[in-house]
C-alpha cells in the first residue's frame, strides 16, 4: 500500500515491478511511494506491458495532483489484476505545470476515458491522443481549471480551514458582502456578456458528427444516414427519421440531474452521449481546504443513499496514513453498518429499476418500506437518517444505543430474508420484466473490465471481482460469503445480482451480529477534533453498493489533505452506458441506466 | 372550509339538506381547492430529493395533503420543490422549468443548499441559493430536512395560499407576468439581468467596500 512506502522511499523495485526496470531501463524509476514513475515518452508502451505481461487488466483510478511548489503535475494511475486480486499497482507520470501533457491511456484501458476528461477539466492536464478531450463536469467555455492550487473561486477566503475568524469585529460577514459581484462569480477582465456566445451545448453536439444545427436552431442530420434503398442505418424495412433527443437533465428516468443525448434512427439508438456535471459540487476542492475530519460529513453527500459506505472508504484511506486500527467492536459495527447500507441501496435500486420499467412506484413503495426500517437503525446510532457522519479515524463516533442490536437482529434474522424472498417471488419471474430485461443492454465480461465498470455491473457480466475478497479490508476475511456472479451481463442479470448481494449481505450480517463482542472500545486512542496525519499518500477502497469506491489522499503532514480524490463508481460505470445502449431501443436506454444504478452526488461529486 | 357556518333555515333549502349547504367566500373556496391539490413537479436535484421521495412514499404519505401527484412536466405542476444543491450548470434549466410552469406557481426551497448553498456554498460551481434567481415562498431548513420538516413547509405554504385573494393575485391581472431571464453559461454563470453591470465591472474592477467593523 502506498502509505507505508511514503515514509521510506523504495530504492529497489521488487515484486511485479522488478521486470519493468530491466525491460525499460531509465524510463521507469522507483518513486518515493510504493510504485514507479514512468517517463511520459514511453508511458503507453510501459502501460501495455503492465497490462499484458503483468496481468493488470483493470484501470481503477486516474487522477492528477498539482505540485505547485515543484512546478509539476503528476498523473497517478491505479491498476488492478481482476484475476489474482491483491493491492493495486500504482504508477505515475510527471509533467511540467504549464502545458501539462501526458499521452492518453485510452487505447490501453478504455476505462480511462471519463477520468482523463475529468483531469483535463479540473486540473488542465492534456491527454494526447484522447479522441474527445472536452470538459466533463464543468461546461465547455468555463474559465480556468479549478482544482489547480493557484485557481481561486469567488468566495475564496483562505487556503485552509479552520479560517482565522469568521467573526471579524465580532459579527458575521456574509460571503456576498466580501466579493465584487456580490455573488459567487468571477469574470475575466474585459468580458462582455452582451456579445458572448455560449459554447456549452455546441461542444456536446460536436460528438454527433453526422449532425448539425440548422438555421432554425434545430438539430438535423447533415446527410441522412441511409442506405441505397433510402432506409435508415438500423431499420431495414422501415422508412425512419433520424433525430437527436435530449433526456434530462430534468427527466424522471435519469435518477437525478443526468443528461443523455441520443441520436435516434426511428426508435433505435445510434449514439448516446452521457452529459454530467449538473450536480458537480466541488467536493474535491472543498475537501482540500477542510481538515481531515471535516471531510467526513462531506463524504456522506457523495452517494447519498449509502453514506455509511462512503464514510468507510474515507476512514480506511486516512487510517492507512495514520496507521491506526479500530478496536474489535468498532470493526464489527462498521461491517454491520456497511452491509445494512448495501441492503438499503440495493432494495432502493430494484424499486427504481421497476419504476423505469413502468411499474410505477408500486414495487418501490415496498422497497422503501424496508429502507425506512434500516434508516431508523441509522438514525438511532448517528442521529440522522441519511447523512450519518458516523465513522471516525480509528473507530466510530458513538457506541450502539441500548436495544439497538436486538432491533437489528429482529430485522436481519426474521424480517429482511422474508422480504427479499417476497420481492424475488413477485418480480423475478414476471413476464414483462423478463421480456424487457433479458438480453437488453448486454455487457460482456471483457468489455466490463475494459471500461473499468465496478460492483454489480462488473459481476453481472461474469467477473467475480469484489474488493471484500480481492483485497479484504476491515474484518471481511472472517466472514463466509459468496461473491455473487451472473453471466449474461444484461439488465435482467444486473437486477438479479442485486437480490443475490442482498442475500449475501444478510449472511455477513448474521455472522457479524452473532460474533460482535458485547462490550468494548469503539475508538482507538482518544477522540480528537483534528487528526494528525503523517505525510504520504494512500488509496483506501471499499466495495460500496455501487462498486469500488476509492479515496486517494495525499498528505503533506499538515492538518488538511493536500490532494483528495474520489474514485466514484457511479461516474466510471457510465463509461459503459454508451456502448451498452447503441443498437437498443430508446425505451431501453432508460432501463439500462436504471440497471447501472447511479447516484448523481457521486457521479458529479 | 372549517370556519364556514351551516346554512341557516332558509325556505329555499329543503330541511333535510340544510346541514349540507354551506356559505363561504369565494376566496376561501378557491384557496381551499388550490391548496388541497398542490401538485409538485417531479424534480429532484440532490440528496434532499431522496427525502422528498420518502415523503411521497408510504410512511409519510404526502397524499394526505393532496400533493402526491408529482408531475414530470412543468406544465402540470403548481409547486416546484427545489430539493438540493443548485449548481451553476443546472440553474439555466431550473429557471427555464420555472418559466414553463403555469401560474399560480410556488417555489419551496428544501434544505440548506437550495436556500443558501449550504455545505457547498464556497464551491465554484454552486449557486448560493435558488432565491438569487427565483422568488421563493417557503424555506425549509435542514441538511436534509427530515420528512416531517418538508411536510411542515408544505403546511406553511398552505397558510400562505389561504391569505391570497382572487381579487389581487397577479395571475388574474391584465399585465403579463414576466419570465425570469435564463442565465447563460459563460466563463462563469451570467445572470442576464446583470449583463450591463458585469460588462462595466469587468472593464473597471472595483473592490468591494471594506468591512465597516474591521476598519
Ligand atoms: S441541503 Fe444537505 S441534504 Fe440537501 S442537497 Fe444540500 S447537502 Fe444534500
Amino acid at each position: 500500500m502506498a502509505a507505508k512506502a511514503a515514509a521510506a522511499p523504495v530504492a529497489e523495485l521488487t515484486g511485479p515491478l522488478a521486470g519493468l526496470k530491466e525491460k525499460f531501463g531509465e524510463a521507469v524509476k522507483p518513486g518515493d511511494f510504493e510504485g514507479v514513475v514512468i517517463n511520459h515518452d514511453r508511458l503507453v508502451e510501459v502501460a501495455t506491458y503492465i497490462r499484458d505481461e503483468l496481468g493488470y487488466d483493470y484501470l481503477t483510478s486516474v487522477t492528477g495532483v498539482d505540485y505547485l511548489a515543484q512546478n509539476e503535475m503528476e498523473v497517478v494511475y491505479h491498476v488492478l489484476n481482476t484475476r489474482a486480486g491483491g493491492a493495486p499497482l500504482v504508477f505515475k507520470a510527471r509533467t511540467p505545470r504549464e502545458n501539462a501533457v501526458v499521452p492518453s491511456l485510452i487505447t490501453v484501458w478504455p476505462g480511462a476515458d471519463f477520468q482523463e476528461r475529468e483531469a483535463w477539466d479540473l486540473l488542465g492536464i492534456k491527454f494526447e491522443g484522447h479522441p474527445y478531450l472536452k470538459r466533463i463536469l464543468m461546461w465547455e467555455g468555463f474559465s480556468g481549471h479549478p482544482l489547480r492550487k493557484d485557481w481561486k473561486e469567488a468566495y475564496y477566503e483562505q487556503d485552509v480551514k479552520p479560517f482565522d475568524s469568521r467573526w471579524p469585529g465580532g459579527h458575521h460577514r456574509r460571503a456576498e458582502d466580501r466579493v465584487p459581484y456580490a455573488d459567487n462569480v468571477n469574470f475575466p477582465a474585459d468580458f462582455d456578456p452582451t456579445v458572448y456566445t455560449a459554447q456549452a451545448d455546441a461542444a456536446v453536439y460536436e460528438r454527433f458528427k453526422n449532425y448539425e444545427v440548422d438555421e432554425r436552431g434545430q438539430f438535423v442530420p447533415k446527410e441522412a444516414v441511409k442506405d441505397e434503398n433510402g432506409n435508415g442505418k438500423f431499420q431495414e424495412y422501415l422508412e425512419t427519421d433520424e433525430l437527436v433527443v435530449n433526456l434530462g437533465p430534468q427527466h424522471p428516468s435519469t435518477h437525478g440531474v443526468f443528461r443523455m443525448v441520443v441520436a435516434l434512427d426511428g426508435e433505435k439508438i445510434m449514439h448516446l452521449e452521457p452529459v454530467m456535471g449538473y450536480l458537480h459540487r466541488n467536493h474535491e476542492k472543498i475537501g482540500e481546504r477542510n481538515t481531515y475530519i471535516q471531510n467526513m460529513p462531506f463524504t456522506d453527500r457523495l452517494d447519498y443513499l449509502s453514506s455509511m459506505s462512503n464514510n468507510f472508504g474515507y476512514a480506511l484511506a486516512v487510517e492507512k496514513l495514520m496507521k491506526v486500527t479500530p478496536p474489535e467492536r468498532a470493526e464489527y459495527i462498521r461491517v454491520i453498518m456497511a452491509e445494512l447500507t448495501r441492503i438499503c441501496n440495493h432494495v432502493w435500486a430494484i424499486g427504481f429499476l421497476l419504476n423505469d420499467l413502468g411499474a410505477f412506484f408500486t414495487p418501490a413503495l415496498y422497497a422503501i418500506e424496508e429502507r425506512e426500517l434500516i434508516l431508523d437503525l441509522f438514525e438511532a446510532v448517528s442521529g440522522s437518517r441519511m447523512m450519518c457522519n458516523y465513522f471516525r479515524f480509528g473507530g466510530v463516533a458513538r457506541d450502539l444505543p441500548v436495544g439497538w442490536l436486538e432491533t437489528c437482529r429482529e430485522l436481519v434474522f426474521n424480517r429482511l430474508p422474508k422480504k427479499v424472498d417476497e420481492l424475488d417471488y413477485f418480480l423475478s419471474e414476471n413476464e414483462i420484466i423478463r421480456a424487457r430485461c433479458e438480453g437488453s443492454g448486454v455487457l460482456t465480461g471483457d468489455d466490463a473490465v475494459k471500461y473499468s465498470t465496478a460492483g454489480p455491473v462488473l459481476r453481472a457480466s461474469g467477473v467475480a471481482y469484489d474488493v471484500r475478497r480481492a483485497e479484504p479490508y476491515s474484518i471481511y476475511e472472517r466472514f463466509e460469503f459468496d461473491v455473487a456472479v451472473r453471466n449474461h451481463g444484461d439488465v435482467y442479470d444486473r437486477y438479479l445480482i442485486r437480490l443475490d448481494e442482498v442475500r449475501q449481505s444478510l449472511r455477513i450480517l448474521q455472522q457479524a451480529l452473532n460474533q460482535i463482542p458485547e462490550k468494548g472500545e469503539i475508538q482507538a486512542g482518544k477522540k480528537q477534533y483534528s487528526a494528525r496525519v503523517p505525510a504520504g499518500q494512500a488509496y483506501g477502497r471499499v466495495e460500496g453498493p455501487k462498486g469500488e469506491l476509492g479515496f486517494y489522499v495525499v498528505s503533506d503532514g499538515t492538518a488538511n489533505p493536500y490532494r483528495y480524490h474520489i474514485r466514484a463508481p457511479s461516474f466510471i460505470n457510465l463509461t459503459a452506458l454508451g456502448p451498452m445502449s447503441v443498437g437498443q431501443k430508446i425505451a431501453d436506454a432508460v432501463i439500462i441506466l436504471g440497471s447501472i444504478d447511479i447516484v448523481l452526488g457521486e457521479t458529479d461529486r | 372550509m372549517s370556519q364556514a357556518e351551516p346554512f341557516p333555515n332558509d325556505p329555499m333549502v329543503p330541511p333535510e339538506l340544510s346541514s349540507n349547504v354551506f356559505i363561504s367566500t369565494i376566496d376561501k373556496f378557491y384557496n381551499w381547492g388550490r391548496k388541497r391539490s398542490m401538485w409538485p413537479m417531479m424534480f429532484g436535484l440532490a440528496c434532499c430529493a431522496i427525502e422528498m421521495i420518502c415523503v411521497a412514499a408510504g410512511r409519510y404519505d404526502l397524499a394526505r395533503f393532496g400533493a402526491e401527484l408529482m408531475r414530470p412536466s412543468p406544465r402540470q405542476a403548481d409547486l416546484m420543490i427545489v430539493s438540493g444543491t443548485v449548481t451553476k450548470k443546472m440553474v439555466p434549466t431550473i429557471v427555464r422549468l420555472y418559466n414553463q410552469m403555469p401560474e399560480p406557481k410556488y417555489v419551496l426551497s428544501m434544505g440548506a443548499c437550495a436556500t443558501s448553498g449550504g455545505p457547498f456554498k464556497e464551491g465554484y460551481n454552486v449557486v448560493s441559493g435558488i432565491d438569487k434567481f427565483l422568488p421563493v415562498d417557503v424555506y425549509v431548513p435542514g441538511c436534509p430536512p427530515k420528512p416531517e420538516a418538508l411536510l411542515q413547509g408544505l403546511l406553511k405554504l398552505f397558510e400562505k395560499i389561504e391569505k391570497q385573494s382572487i381579487r389581487d393575485v397577479a395571475w388574474y391581472r391584465k399585465t403579463a407576468i414576466e419570465a425570469v431571464p435564463v442565465p447563460v453559461l459563460g466563463p462563469d454563470l451570467i445572470d442576464m439581468r446583470r449583463a450591463m453591470e458585469i460588462r462595466e465591472m469587468s472593464q473597471s474592477p472595483v473592490e468591494p467596500a471594506a468591512d465597516p467593523a474591521q476598519a
